[in-house]
């Protein structure tokens, strides 16, 4: 109240003062406890509409003020937003104190990355919270694709893996509330088990800078958080409602958060979704549907010198997979992917039938940290998982409503970290890791186990220190080795383990013999270092340039190891290799970045070199008396992945501004010079989008997208005998689909607002022109086209 | 104080977890429900004589070992055969019968019947689902001329029903397909 008063007085004096009006305000941004920089802050100019970020320095510059005072605003996504009176006379210099939580985020983003990611996320904060609640209907990693070189590996349109420069899966990271998501991410058609509105924040890192989670993380690292709690008295929440055309169906998310001055808090969150059977534009895509059911708790002690925080969530997602989308063997294939209609297609419905997955997922942490006078900062952090997936199959008889997979996997983790100050200038941080993991397959489905039960130990240490010099470089390097050790026990097919040498190579590893099944018990141990050093140099206030390199070595997962039989959702019989060590990965990663909020952009170029890169691909046909399937075996070779990812912004009018986006990656097995398998065509965004905080905040954006064909593949068809015909016909698994191009329409507009809630009504069309179209990295694309035209009502109250 | 009791705590719980969930039980075997090893064509010829079988069979379900196709004789040409078939799961011990699951699912279930260019020999349905549709494990198989060809069974699940009799009309999933060389002398 007081600042609205001040407000109004300031309003009327710098208004009343038309004099010399030359005058700048500068100075720092300071962290009110270590008085370290704050780069990245927003300083807001009551009544002038002035606003301004700091520097990487911490430095910020108002131009063209009058003589007076004036109320300024600062905040800082880590701190309290504070306001503060000037005086400005002349040419003034003041600096700001702010208390700064010292955050996660700053502490696993490293070099040039965490400036970029920081700086990104103030840039376009608005805008990525905006996608965040505008994907509350969707999911993680349909939010994720909105990001310039992430793209995506489908399952239809609700298992979304988030593809990172072209790597998925066990390559990427998921740290959801400072816990590092195991859910069976190793399969390509398993999606996160995160709900997108638990998040207020996400962020993603190009690579595997974030040691501290790991350093397995080829692809790269995506921290989904919750938002920070302010130290007052206050109760707050929001419900986001939205309805979609396609699927008929809704979601709903509310959140609520009480904190108290003596820093105590509490939030509860919870989110339902439930979607009918999706429609591309001609047909309705049958057994698609999905619901979705989460719930969160999050409480905690937040004091200066220490805290504690428990979290909870669970997680339950029942997911329907396409129906046409089962097959027998190749020539079943062959029909399908011949036809331009999906073979099976049913009326609208809600109900989810087989195939269809069952998911839950339960996530528990507590965290406890002190700071300790010369020593720094010591969290200790205990966390665990359970993951539970089902999958229902087509199937026969009394197994009908059995799942054909059933595994639970339960993860407790223990990590101790040090963060510490280093004289002024560095910081230095350093923990250790203890995980445990434990895989049960339930054999009472009546299928041979997918994944085998095993039991994990994983042993990780790692130390990462930056360091400043002078005005404009900062360095930063890190180092991790990781201990792994799996003990497994897995039935082999008697025909497999001797066609494979296995009964020459592992004689020790036997256990028994049970019919044409052979019992072993491998006991597997990886040793993985992994390092980043990088540096960032800022030219001007504008003008920044990274540079980073970083070693990741990750050891095989369950299934490059153990694969060993037919994967029914591929129509494929899936082989791994007990053989295979780490793969290790070089990226070098460079960035240059215009800061302006005129015209901003960045410039990103890559290479990662990977030594023993795990790859699946067909090999063979295999004949059984189910028909012919086409094998496909795991196996390492040296790949090479180039590319580049370009943002770009410009405000080219009042109240308009252009967006851009364009990514390309290049992946290449340079042992047999060929193209790597499943890699995102180029793929190029534009869109303007009107902004008018002056009428009610309206939004408008239009925004295209366009989809090339990607044309470096390697050539996996093979031919199938069909009776009928009495031909050898190719069954084309490999032709990418053609280019498409998409246009997205969305608004929104604030309905109503006062002090303290706020209504806000967003109304959205996906795929405005009802395009056909199939995506390359979508597994159900021999079978049915992509997502036909959405309108999306979403209504957001905030209070 | 209390915050070194929590920590101590933590850790602790933590290696108990570790500790205590090491069961060294060996997990059992499954075996596989639904692998279908072996079919079995059996050809009695209407009126007496020595009946003709034909037979896939692969042991080691979708393991890399092939079917080993087994075709006891040639076809007497001008003769009617009464068929049936016998579908098994023989990776398990006695070996399931899967046929009579399949007769059990009948309107899920058809048996078609296709015929090489070469090969002078006619079918026809002898059993049919609750709706009188084709089922087909029962079937009569009249040999022509001399001739020789393929001759293709073939086992959908849930197929489109009733259909034109062909497997491009019927759909549904393959759940068995074997083809033999057959000669009519």
């Amino acid at each position: 109240m007081r600042y609205y008063a001040l407000f109004v007085l300031l309003l009327c004096s710098s208004i009343s003062l038309s004099q010399d009006c030359n005058y700048t305000l500068s100075g720092s941004v300071k962290d009110l406890h270590d008085g370290s920089l704050l780069p990245g802050a927003t300083l807001i100019l009551a009544g002038t509409e002035q606003a301004v970020l700091s520097d990487l320095d911490g430095k910020y510059t108002f131009t063209g003020l009058c003589k007076g005072t004036y109320a300024i605003q600062v905040s800082h996504p880590y701190c309290l937003s504070k306001g503060f009176t000037v005086r400005v006379d002349g040419n003034t210099t003041n600096n700001f104190l702010l208390e700064h939580h010292l955050e996660e985020l700053n502490e696993v983003v490293l070099e040039g990355e965490a400036y970029r990611n920081q700086t990104k996320t103030l840039f376009e904060n608005k805008i990525s919270n905006a996608q965040l609640e505008d994907f509350s209907s969707g999911t993680l990693g349909d939010a994720l694709n909105s990001i310039s070189g992430v793209s995506s590996l489908n399952t239809g349109n609700t298992v979304v893996k988030p593809m990172v420069n072209g790597l998925h899966s066990s390559r990427i990271i998921i740290v959801n509330n400072g816990v590092r998501m195991e859910d069976q991410e190793w399969g390509a058609e398993h999606g996160p088990n995160i709900d997108v509105n638990s998040a207020s924040n996400l962020t993603l890192i190009k690579g595997a800078g974030a040691l501290r989670y790991g350093g397995d993380a080829v692809g790269g690292v995506i921290v989904a958080e919750a938002a920070k709690v302010a130290r007052k008295d206050t109760l707050f929440g929001k419900t986001i409602m939205s309805a979609s055309s396609n699927g008929r169906g809704s979601s709903v998310t509310s959140q609520v958060t009480k904190s108290y001055k003596s820093g105590w808090y509490g939030t509860l969150q919870g989110t339902v979704k439930r979607f009918g059977d999706f429609e591309a534009p001609d047909y309705v895509l049958s057994n698609t549907g999905i619901f979705e059911r989460n719930a969160s708790l999050r409480f905690g002690l937040n004091e200066l010198e220490y805290g504690v925080e428990g979290y909870y969530s669970f997680f339950k997602n029942d997911i329907g997979i396409l129906r046409a989308s089962h097959l027998g063997g190749a020539q079943d294939q062959v029909r399908a992917i011949n036809s331009d209609r999906p073979l099976i297609i049913r009326d609208f419905t809600y109900d989810i039938g087989n195939p269809r997955q069952e998911v839950t997922h339960h996530l528990a942490r507590l965290k406890v940290f002190r700071r300790f006078e010369g020593v720094g900062k010591i969290s200790l952090q205990y966390d665990f998982q359970r993951n539970n997936r089902q999958e229902y199959d087509i199937r026969r008889g009394e197994d009908a409503d059995n799942a054909s997979l059933d595994l639970e996997l339960d993860t407790h983790t223990l990590m101790l970290d040090l963060d510490r100050d280093l004289f002024d200038a560095g910081t230095l941080k350093v923990g250790a890791m203890a995980r445990y993991q434990n895989n049960f397959a339930d054999p009472n489905t009546g299928v041979r186990r997918l994944i085998p039960d095993y039991d994990k130990y994983d042993l990780g240490v790692y130390a990462i220190t930056d360091y400043r010099f002078g005005e404009h470089l900062v360095v930063e390097a890190g180092l991790r080795f990781d201990y792994n050790y799996m003990d497994v026990f897995k039935f082999y097919r008697t025909s497999f383990w001797e066609a494979r040498n296995y009964d020459e190579l592992f004689p020790e590893i036997v256990v028994e013999e049970v019919g044409n099944q052979i019992l072993t018990n491998p006991k597997l141990d990886f040793y993985n270092t992994s390092a980043t050093a990088g540096a960032t140099y800022s030219f001007n206030e504008q003008y920044n340039l990274f540079f980073n390199y970083s070693l990741a070595s990750r050891a095989p997962n369950p299934s490059e190891l153990f694969s060993e039989g037919l994967h029914h959702s591929a129509s494929r019989i899936e082989l791994g290799d007990l053989r295979f060590g780490p793969e290790v990965s070089h990226k070098l990663s460079l960035t240059f970045q215009r800061e302006n909020t005129v015209f901003g952009f960045s410039v990103n170029p890559y290479i990662n070199t990977i030594t023993d890169f795990m790859v699946i691909e067909p090999k063979e046909i295999q004949q059984t008396v189910r028909g012919n399937f086409q094998v496909w075996e795991y196996r390492q070779t040296n790949a090479q992945l180039l590319g580049v990812d370009v943002d770009a912004s410009l405000a080219f009018a009042e109240h308009f501004r252009f967006n851009h986006q364009f990514s390309m990656v290049k992946g290449y097995d340079r042992t047999r010079n060929e193209a790597l398998i499943n890699m995102p065509p180029v793929n190029i965004q534009n869109g303007v989008v009107y902004q008018n905080p002056n009428v009610r905040n309206l939004k408008l954006s239009l925004q295209s997208d366009y989809m090339f064909g990607q044309n470096e593949f390697p050539d996996n068809n093979f031919e199938v005998f069909v009776p009928e015909t009495e031909t050898m016909e190719t069954v084309d698994v490999s032709t990418p689909p053609e280019a498409y191009h998409l246009l997205n329409f969305s608004s929104s507009i604030d309905l109503y607002m006062d002090q303290r809630s706020k209504l806000t009504l967003g109304f959205t069309v996906t795929n405005l022109l009802d395009t056909s179209y199939r995506n390359y990295l979508n597994r159900l694309r021999y079978y049915a086209d992509d997502l036909g035209r959405n309108f999306l009502l979403n209504l957001k109250y905030n209070y | 104080m209390k915050k070194k009791t929590i920590l101590s705590a933590l850790f602790l719980a933590g290696i108990l977890f570790t500790g205590c969930s090491n069961g060294d039980d060996t997990p059992i075997a499954v075996n596989e429900e639904e692998v279908i090893t072996t079919l079995t064509v059996t050809l009695s010829p209407v009126g007496g004589g020595t009946a003709i079988t034909l037979q896939t069979r692969d042991l080691d379900g979708d393991g890399p070992n092939a079917p080993e196709v087994t075709v006891s004789g040639n076809l007497a040409a001008g003769t009617q055969y009464n068929g049936s078939l016998s579908v098994l799961n023989e990776t398990v011990t006695p070996a399931e019968n899967i046929t009579e699951e399949v007769e059990g699912e009948s309107a899920e279930h058809q048996f078609f019947y296709t015929v090489g260019s070469g090969l002078d020999v006619s079918t026809a349905y002898e059993n049919f689902d609750g709706n009188g549709n084709p089922l087909g494990t029962e079937f009569t198989l009249t040999a022509g001329a001399v001739s020789s060809g393929t001759l293709t069974f073939t086992l959908r699940h849930e197929p489109k029903k009733p259909n034109d009799g062909s497997l491009a009309d019927a759909g549904g999933e393959t759940d068995l397909a074997a083809t033999f060389n057959i000669a009519v002398e």
